[in-house]
């Protein structure tokens, strides 16, 4: 029985380490290979154990699929790629090639360089693994091998995400990767078509949330940014270098210039000027306005915002501070934090979400003395506020997905077990198709029922298609033929061809009965009370008298002859093939009851 | 499988192919050849212009004096520059379903298609294409439109005038179709019907066709197409170039195994080599700036000249030129700039790993930014001041006849320090230069065309060994200028077959297999049996669904249970369905079998007689006769239905069903 097997490595149920096995036909395919932010042992990466136990990576694996650019997509792929060893194809789209090695690099030096961590994976070794990646274009149907293929469609999100197709004959699967179904101030919404996969994978973050408008959590920030600095408070804003950092500042640049305000924005890292860089190159995958008016006026070409320099954070009077990365886990957005955390004049914001165990989920739920390294205990007096920038669908958006692939199942990942549950329910019920939602580890096995593409001879198809002229021409017709199953070549041909094809005469079966009538009459009489008697009786068929006496009723022959005894007993002789069968024994039948008494 | 051919330009083509139930338009080229029958439109007055002597029969009929002009003995018409455009009575245009383009100069003549045919379809292009043949028809309407003309002449097209007219104005071909330029509002209206394709994408018609763009190497977005089936397959391949310049390389592999070849757009110059070309247009650049003349490039606005401006890019410093101003004036050049260091994922394979550095793709970049390239829409406004000579100018257009190149022929043509130098492939360069003769400055010819030549044909002909070749009749015989050249045509096998504008051919093509779907639940109820080693057959009896152009095979329904009433039903209700098919069967009966068969199921005094062709089994007790021949069995009897019926299964056994 044909099947598809899903098993979550990570992301089953959870938040972080995005990285989901997915059988589908014989065919195995990792999509994503994250790394997690609320850890710092093992459990930070994947356990890849579950392949390796049986064998190599890269024998077991046909290809890998990076959904987008986010560490918890991509970070675990230099450890996977050259620690563990998988020499495979690795697909992604082209922006994710470009900015993925740099945040692999951030990330390796947080690590190895400020946390002293050994054995963590090395600049060479990203530089290797990504000689592994092959870059795809939207939409371009990517053959990995004879049989299984992939696609990308536009996910929005984040510059260059993209969500997947994974096709292996009829049977496919897609995965959302993150996505967003409402364009923003610098990407576009996901799209994909009525491709009707066999199951969806989709993320689940917001399962529950349905978020108001953009426009007014937009006004409401900047209303918060904008009473902190008046006041004279500083804001800082944790997120990552590339994605929401991009909106945010398109949306106080804009406010700056329409307010006039003169109170300084910095933008830590020195990644901001070639991120910014990176969406000028790469502004076909941003939303359409900027697309259209990129000659005239570059969105990503900043007056307002500047370099951050570490000193700045001392200064005295307001400030605006983009600071990496988002969830104050580590680096410069914590060490700023710590600074600030103890005046009730400054703000943090939180544009996105904050996985468990960072400083960033601690502070949004509420926790006000916070246990930092060395056992210190750090007060937060300043105010804290969350605003929903990541650019994640939310339940509405993410059922609107659903309802433009119209999957036969879906499956949750990369969200809350108790929201997921909530949402699956939603969807099977609005759907009515099945919904899961494995833990890490857990396999989910679709059962499916491919059906099987054969080659249909023309001649055999344009005789039923001739039929199918007919007014009733969309009527299901019955087409007869033979299945010739040669290698690994089907074909349907007419019977007749496929006995000529393979050497065989037909072997021709017939039969004819004798019937005995009481008719004094002429032979020639006889046949014609039974030509009358056929013609009334048989009206959907064909029934005619032949010049030479004989009768036939489609390709039945009855001829009518004296017997040879009894002139008071004519003899009908019925003929017909094996082709024939029924409509012959019904006749003989028929016939042996009399025939109608002639009016004398 | 028809193809019309609408266009007899080869590196311009519009054909129209019927595959299977689809109407596919490919390509849609506008010949713009036909401007060089036209005096040029100056930007600013010119006297010199103005006061050519009208052109007068030999007789000193002057009838013709204010629509024709004369110059150093060319005749041109005075009047608004018109375009041939594809054939448009050959075929229905309205019935064309998709129109597929190949490239940004092979689409030239959409507005005139989408806007004036009641074409309803879609248009399928890559982004690139789009973006830049945007670009170019702006460019073109902008050129025609600010240069307004009172002026439209038409008694010089009647036949009985025409041909009255010296060459090459008598051997115009099609005047009467020759059109004015669109509008913006027209273009606009046409590029809002393409929607946008990426590289080996799978693009569905109506299911019963798939088209697919491929990488072509040509231009940035430049591409090939296939068109299949399940099982025919047509390559069209447009403007094509294995030399590494910006664009992706060409994807050959996926070529192979095509039914039908067209091959349009190779190499309007076999002879020449691009790279040796480039290397002149850099050397005759240098000698004239450094002999203080002018260098005047007549382009495109996108294309080749980014390859240019990269080569001097490299060149400017060694040569001595840094001082010299490099100006590149195009309503467009801004655009083409910026819109150039977008397509990243359009580019060959170095440029793509610059963008992920990040940094621009092309180093035009850099010379912008050092003020060596200063790009402006016209010679008017800040170019006037800005203006500092000797300098190099690049600017449209390449047919010499509109744009602001008009102005530089008129500013610099009479002084031997200045240079022109030919690079676009389109147009002959002395027809180009014709209505500015006599001219004292230089003419350089280093046309760069990157287009497939004709050793190159061979070889990918060979590896990807398509079944037939379709292609303008002009490669298949050698170039008039050059009979003798019988390396410079298409040799292959079979010979290609060739068009002519307002043809129409039918391709070698026979069809004869379809792909049809088998449910899971009918496959499952097959019974496959093993006739010769390693095939094995099933009959099947099914029931045909055809939906969208795909054909499904269902189980048949199950027979409906016989209404159990008491009644017993007159007979005449109970006709059989003769649609419900018999299988074939195969085989033969071996008769000493057969009779221990009968007799093991109760048969008894048989008889066995044998016949020229086979024998003859007598059941005397039951008076019936059977006939077994080779390939036949004849069962004549009583009418006893039990008793015929009992024979048919045994003869049954015997015989395999199909």
């Amino acid at each position: 029985m044909p099947e598809i097997r899903v098993t979550p490595l990570g992301a089953g149920q959870d938040v972080g380490r995005s990285c989901i096995l997915v059988s589908i036909s014989g065919k195995n395919v990792m999509l994503d290979c994250g790394m997690h932010m609320g850890y710092n042992d093992d459990r930070r990466f994947p356990d890849f154990s579950y392949i390796t136990q049986s064998g190599r990576l890269t024998d077991f694996l046909d290809c890998v699929i990076i959904s987008h650019f986010h560490l918890d997509h991509c970070g675990a792929l230099p450890y996977f790629s050259e620690m563990v060893g998988y020499d495979g194809p690795i697909y992604m789209t082209h922006p994710t090639q470009a900015i993925c090695p740099i945040l692999l690099e951030d990330y390796r030096k947080i690590a190895v360089d400020k946390k002293g961590e050994a054995n963590f994976f090395t600049s060479q070794m990203i530089k290797d693994c990504m000689k592994k990646v092959v870059a795809v274009h939207l939409h371009q149907t990517v053959q990995v091998d004879d049989e299984l293929e992939i696609k990308a469609y536009y996910a929005g999100h984040v510059l260059g995400a993209a969500m997947f197709q994974i096709k292996v004959g009829s049977e496919s699967v897609v995965y959302t990767g993150d996505y967003n179904m409402t364009p923003d101030r610098h990407l576009g919404a996901a799209w994909i078509d009525k491709c009707r996969p066999n199951l969806l994978i989709t993320e689940s973050t917001y399962a529950t949330t349905i978020r108001d408008s953009k426009r007014c959590r937009e006004r409401d920030f900047l209303k918060k940014v904008h009473e902190t600095v008046e006041r004279g408070g500083k804001v800082l804003i944790p997120v990552f270098a590339l994605g929401r950092a991009q909106e945010l500042c398109i949306l106080l640049e804009t406010f700056w210039e329409r307010m006039n305000l003169k109170v300084p924005i910095y933008f830590s890292t020195g990644l901001t000027e070639k991120a910014n860089h990176y969406y000028k190159l790469f502004i076909t995958w941003t939303n359409q306005k900027i697309r259209k008016t990129f000659v005239q006026r570059n969105m990503f070409e900043f007056k307002h915002i500047k370099a951050f320099d570490r000193a700045f954070a001392d200064n005295p009077g307001p400030m605006v501070v983009f600071a990496t990365p988002g969830m104050l886990h580590a680096g410069q957005s914590l060490q700023i934090f710590r600074k600030w955390a103890g005046n009730e004049k400054n703000m943090v914001i939180m544009p996105g979400y904050c996985v468990q165990g960072t400083v960033g989920h601690k502070i949004l739920s509420g926790q006000r003395k916070l246990e930092m390294e060395g056992r210190q205990v750090l007060e937060v007096k300043m105010q804290v506020e969350y605003m929903s920038f990541s650019a994640h669908a939310d339940a509405k958006g993410i059922m609107q997905l659903v309802g433009q692939a119209e999957p036969e199942s879906v499956l949750l990942v990369h969200g809350e077990a108790k929201k997921m549950e909530f949402l699956r329910q939603k969807i099977e019920q609005e759907f009515r198709v099945s919904c899961y939602m494995p833990a890490n580890g857990e396999t989910v096995t679709l059962p499916t029922s491919p059906s099987i593409p054969v080659g249909i001879s023309l001649g055999l198809l344009k005789r039923e298609m001739v039929q199918g002229l007919l007014p009733e021409a969309k009527k299901p017709r019955l087409l007869h033929g033979t299945l010739i199953m040669k290698d690994s070549s089907f074909r349907l041909v007419s019977s007749e061809q496929a006995l000529k094809e393979l050497g065989l005469a037909e072997h021709q079966l017939r039969f004819t009965c004798r019937v005995h009538l009481q008719d004094t009459r002429k032979e020639q009489e006889t046949a014609l009370r039974v030509y009358s008697h056929l013609k009334n009786t048989l009206k959907d068929h064909c029934v005619q008298h032949l010049p030479d006496g004989s009768v036939t009723v489609e390709s039945i022959l009855i001829q009518a002859a004296a017997h040879s005894e009894d002139p008071g007993t004519k003899v009908l002789l019925v003929s017909w093939t094996y082709q024939d069968e029924e409509l012959g024994s019904f006749l003989t039948a028929l016939l042996k009851n009399g025939l109608p008494q002639a009016p004398s | 499988m028809k193809l019309y051919c609408l266009s007899g330009h080869p590196t311009l083509p519009c054909n129209v192919l019927k595959f299977k139930s689809t109407t596919i338009m490919l390509d849609c080229g506008l010949d713009m050849t036909s401007t060089l029958n036209f005096l040029p439109l100056p930007l600013v007055q010119s006297p010199r212009l103005s006061n050519l002597p009208g052109w007068s029969l030999k007789d000193g009929n002057a009838f013709l004096d204010k629509e024709l002009k004369e110059c150093s003995g060319h005749v041109f018409v005075d009047s608004v520059p018109e375009f041939c455009l594809p054939e448009t009575e050959l075929i229905d245009l309205s019935t064309v379903d998709v129109i597929l383009i190949s490239n940004y100069h092979c689409m030239m003549a959409l507005p005139y298609i989408t806007e004036h045919t009641g074409f309803t379809g879609t248009v399928y292009a890559t982004e690139p294409t789009m973006q830049i043949g945007r670009l170019l028809m702006e460019e073109l309407v902008n050129f025609i439109e600010r240069v307004p003309k009172a002026q439209s002449a038409s008694l010089w097209k009647n036949k009985d005038v025409q041909r009255l007219l010296p060459s090459p104005l008598k051997d115009a071909v099609e005047v009467s179709t020759w059109r004015r330029c669109y509008t913006m509002q027209e273009v606009n209206s046409a590029l809002s019907k393409i929607q946008l394709v990426g590289y080996s994408q799978k693009i569905e018609l109506f299911g019963a066709v798939q088209v697919t763009p491929l990488s072509s190497g040509y231009a940035l977005g430049s591409s090939n197409w296939i068109i299949q089936s399940h099982y025919e397959k047509v390559s069209y391949v447009s403007g094509s170039s294995l030399l590494t310049t910006h664009p992706q390389p060409m994807d050959q592999a996926s070529l192979k195994n095509s039914d039908v070849l067209v091959l349009t757009g190779l190499t309007q110059i076999p002879t020449a080599n691009p790279d040796g070309m480039v290397g002149e247009f850099c050397s005759n650049l240098a000698l004239t700036v450094r002999n203080g003349g002018n260098v005047l490039v007549p382009c495109y606005p996108s294309g080749v000249i980014y390859d240019l401006l990269e080569c001097l890019y490299q060149y400017i410093d060694s040569a001595g030129l840094s001082n010299i101003p490099f100006y590149f004036i195009s309503p467009v050049a801004n655009s083409s700039l910026e819109f150039s260091q977008i397509f990243a994922e359009w580019l060959c394979h170095n440029k793509q790993s610059k963008v992920y550095l990040p940094e621009p793709p092309f180093p035009h970049a850099e010379l912008i930014q050092t003020n060596k390239l200063k790009h402006y829409p016209s010679i008017h406004g800040d170019f006037s001041n800005d203006f500092r000579q000797p300098c190099v100018v690049f600017t449209g257009h390449p047919s010499l006849r509109f744009g602001d190149v008009v102005h530089f022929m008129e500013l610099w043509g009479k002084s031997s320090l200045n240079t022109v130098i030919f690079t676009e492939p389109d147009f002959s360069y002395l027809e180009a230069l014709a209505p500015y003769q006599p001219l004292a400055m230089k003419c350089t010819y280093c046309p760069i065309d990157t287009r497939l030549n004709f050793i190159q044909v061979s070889k990918l002909l060979k590896e990807v060994q398509p079944l037939h070749v379709v292609c303008p009749e002009q490669y298949t015989q050698p170039p008039p200028a050059q009979s003798h050249r019988m390396d410079l045509m298409i040799d292959c096998q079979p010979p290609a077959m060739s068009y002519r504008r307002a043809e129409v051919l039918a391709l070698p093509f026979k069809r004869r297999y379809e792909k049809i779907e088998i449910m899971p639940e009918l496959a499952d109820s097959l019974v496959p049996m093993e006739i010769k080693p390693g095939i094995s057959l099933a009959t099947v009896s099914a029931v045909l669904h055809t939906k969208d152009n795909k054909h499904v095979l269902q189980p048949p329904p199950r027979p409906a249970q016989p209404p159990s009433s008491k009644k017993r039903k007159r007979v005449s209700e109970d006709v059989p369905d003769c649609k419900v098919l018999k299988p074939l069967l195969s085989g033969s009966i071996p008769v000493e079998q057969f009779v221990q068969t009968l007799e093991k199921h109760g048969f008894s005094d048989i008889k066995v007689e044998d016949t020229a062709k086979g024998h003859i089994v007598l059941l005397q007790e039951a008076e019936t006769l059977i006939q077994i021949e080779e390939d036949s069995t004849h069962i004549i009897c009583d009418n006893d239905e039990t008793l015929r019926v009992r024979l048919r299964d045994l003869v049954l056994r015997f015989l395999q069903k199909f």
